[in-house]
């Protein structure tokens, strides 16, 4: 997709000044509702990037993220409060910048510039999912094919937080307090 | 460049809400933004100007889809990051609930206070 590079700084933009309304505002219901704004858009420049699974995936993520944390603060205290630490965010503060611009003269040096990846790997996907494998869809064939061992680590992962929810919240068994 | 730098901003945002800030659900929303960020630094390190989804159409040929097409590694790497994110943050989400029914509140210095 032909796209100009103003329409990516103009989604990415809007994506930084959500996740700072959703980290500084003081009611919980309004931050859930940008940090959704924010992945929405997420879903969206996915997209533009060529990876339409990714956004099909991030949509559904994103509508059951919300959807979770709306259960855990309905019917309790929704207003969060605003006085944070001063010293200690003053030097918080500091400590981000310092790392923030080590990251960006760092990354200038070693990181491909944006527009010209790195094929060392991808191509032979690329040229193998069609041809052996018989697949239209690469993406497809490398999480269930080319590395399926990591698809049964997603599962484990997936089964393990399922267990440990269902422990914390269970009624059963609980001890009166 | 301008675009990485502005996914860096976003991932330092989201560290400063998981620090900073003192209501559990705030934190676990700063987590979140950070798993976004990092989610869409590797899908942006894989982007290749003016290229096409990895999908090859009929009537295409190999040679050229290859040449075309985006980096499909990284995405395939991000479509496992982006559920095992959400089990994080649906785990997440009943711990701040158990400290609720124990503590009646979400804010750290009261839970600290209280007991411990």
């Amino acid at each position: 997709m032909v796209v100009n590079i103003g329409f990516h700084i103009f989604i990415l933009l809007m994506m930084i000044i959500g996740s700072i309304v959703a980290v500084f505002s003081r009611k919980l219901i309004s931050s859930l509702v940008s940090l959704g704004t924010v992945g929405m858009l997420l879903s969206i420049y996915f997209l533009i990037l060529g990876a339409p699974d990714i956004a099909i995936t991030q949509l559904v993520v994103e509508i059951l993220t919300l959807i979770i944390l709306l259960c855990a603060i309905t019917g309790r205290d929704v207003t969060a409060d605003m006085t944070s630490s001063k010293v200690y965010a003053f030097l918080f503060i500091f400590i981000l910048i310092i790392s923030f611009l080590s990251f960006v003269s760092y990354s200038y040096f070693i990181f491909p510039e944006f527009g010209k990846t790195n094929m060392h790997v991808g191509e032979k996907y690329l040229y193998l999912a069609p041809t052996k494998l018989k697949s239209a869809n690469s993406v497809t064939a490398i999480v269930l094919d080319f590395r399926g061992y990591d698809t049964i680590g997603e599962a484990t992962v997936i089964f393990t937080a399922i267990v440990g929810v269902m422990v914390l919240l269970r009624k059963k068994g609980k001890k009166d307090e | 460049m301008i675009i990485f730098i502005a996914i860096a901003i976003m991932f330092f945002v989201g560290i400063y809400g998981m620090m900073v800030k003192k209501n559990i659900i705030k934190m676990i929303i700063g987590l979140n933004i950070v798993g976004y960020a990092v989610n869409l630094f590797f899908i942006a390190l894989g982007y290749k100007e003016d290229g096409i989804a990895p999908i090859i159409i009929p009537g295409m040929e190999i040679k050229e889809f290859v040449e075309k097409s985006v980096n499909p590694l990284p995405q395939a790497l991000v479509l496992t990051s982006i559920v095992i994110d959400l089990s994080v943050i649906c785990f997440l989400a009943a711990l701040s609930i158990r400290i609720y029914e124990k503590y009646g509140s979400f804010d750290l210095e009261k839970i600290r206070r209280l007991k411990g």
